[in-house]
């Protein structure tokens, strides 16, 4: 992932933070945030993987004209085999990517006008045996955020896994 | 309101209930806000015919989010240096989680004085569905 243009938008913030249902005022009041110690209006601890609304190429958002993995007529717009198809898996329709491990280091905390770039370098690959959903592929990305001023922000670490089939319940 | 690091106790625990009975509406709000628009965990034919789970499942992102919120609550907001989780299991609809963090430790740093806390989030059948750490700046 790439993002050349992460603005941090007072708005988005109260959306983000509504819905991990934080009723922290920080988040939605710049009176408020503005007498406290950091400020301004701030991001919630893991607002950085908002970033993805940014990503002009990230692969879980619909994008008009070009096939889509979930439902409409049928369970799924993509149908087996298809080419075109942006599923998520990379060796089956039913192999969704999940994600297994996320890292945040906190260097400075993004404020709302923040205008960000994220630049992801590839980390290490490994495949383990798992009793609740067969041979599980690790991908591991590193994320930095850096600031208009270059300054680094936070560095986030991802680990997504595939699963040989869906997690036993 | 931060922490006083000479206050805390090792082994010291604060727990806040993060959600009760999690809706859909929620995850599907969660979508929205963060751009993870992964039809697994909003669309249940897909979920249920394509991927093969019983219904639509929380972002592991969603879980972290809300035991955000009980960090920020407890250490204060902007003093977390470091937060890390691993997904243990799944999140379903109609659970309640529990967040807690216990308290490791101080260490000293060009920074100041910061505290290590081990974070596991819980279900309502004591299943851990969250494991990590977290990190913050104290007084």
């Amino acid at each position: 992932m790439a993002v050349d243009n992460f603005p941090v938008e007072a708005g988005h913030i109260l959306m983000f933070a509504r819905a991990v249902g934080d009723d922290n005022p920080v988040y939605r009041d710049a009176e408020y945030a503005s007498g406290t110690e950091v400020g301004a209006v701030v991001a919630p601890p893991t607002f950085m993987q908002a970033s993805a609304q940014f990503d002009p190429d990230y692969f879980l958002r619909p994008k008009p004209g070009k096939p889509w993995f979930g439902s409409g007529r049928e369970s799924t717009g993509i149908k087996a085999g298809d080419p075109a198809g942006s599923t998520p898996s990379e060796g089956g329709d039913n192999k969704a990517v999940l994600h297994a491990e996320q890292h945040f280091e906190y260097h400075r905390h993004p404020r709302a006008g923040d205008v960000l770039t994220a630049t992801t370098l590839p980390g290490k690959r490994w495949v383990k045996e798992g009793k609740r959903s067969g041979k599980l592929t690790f991908t591991e990305s590193i994320t930095q955020y850096h600031n208009q001023d270059g300054e680094l922000m936070v560095t986030a670490k991802g680990v997504g896994v595939v699963t040989e089939r869906p997690v036993d319940q | 309101m931060a922490l006083q690091g000479k206050e805390l106790t090792i082994g010291q625990v604060h727990s806040a209930q993060v959600v009760q009975d999690l809706k859909r509406t929620q995850i599907v709000q969660y979508a929205g806000a963060s751009g993870d628009y992964n039809p697994i965990h909003t669309d249940e034919p897909y979920a249920r015919d394509i991927a093969g789970y019983p219904t639509v499942f929380a972002h592991g992102m969603l879980t972290m989010g809300m035991t955000g919120a009980m960090l920020t609550d407890y250490v204060g907001d902007g003093r977390l240096t470091k937060f890390g989780v691993r997904f243990t299991s799944q999140v379903w609809p109609g659970d309640d989680l529990k967040a807690s963090a216990i308290f490791e430790g101080l260490e000293e740093s060009v920074d100041g004085t910061l505290a290590n806390f081990a974070v596991e989030t819980v279900n309502q059948d004591g299943a851990v569905v969250l494991k990590g750490y977290a990190q913050a700046r104290v007084d």
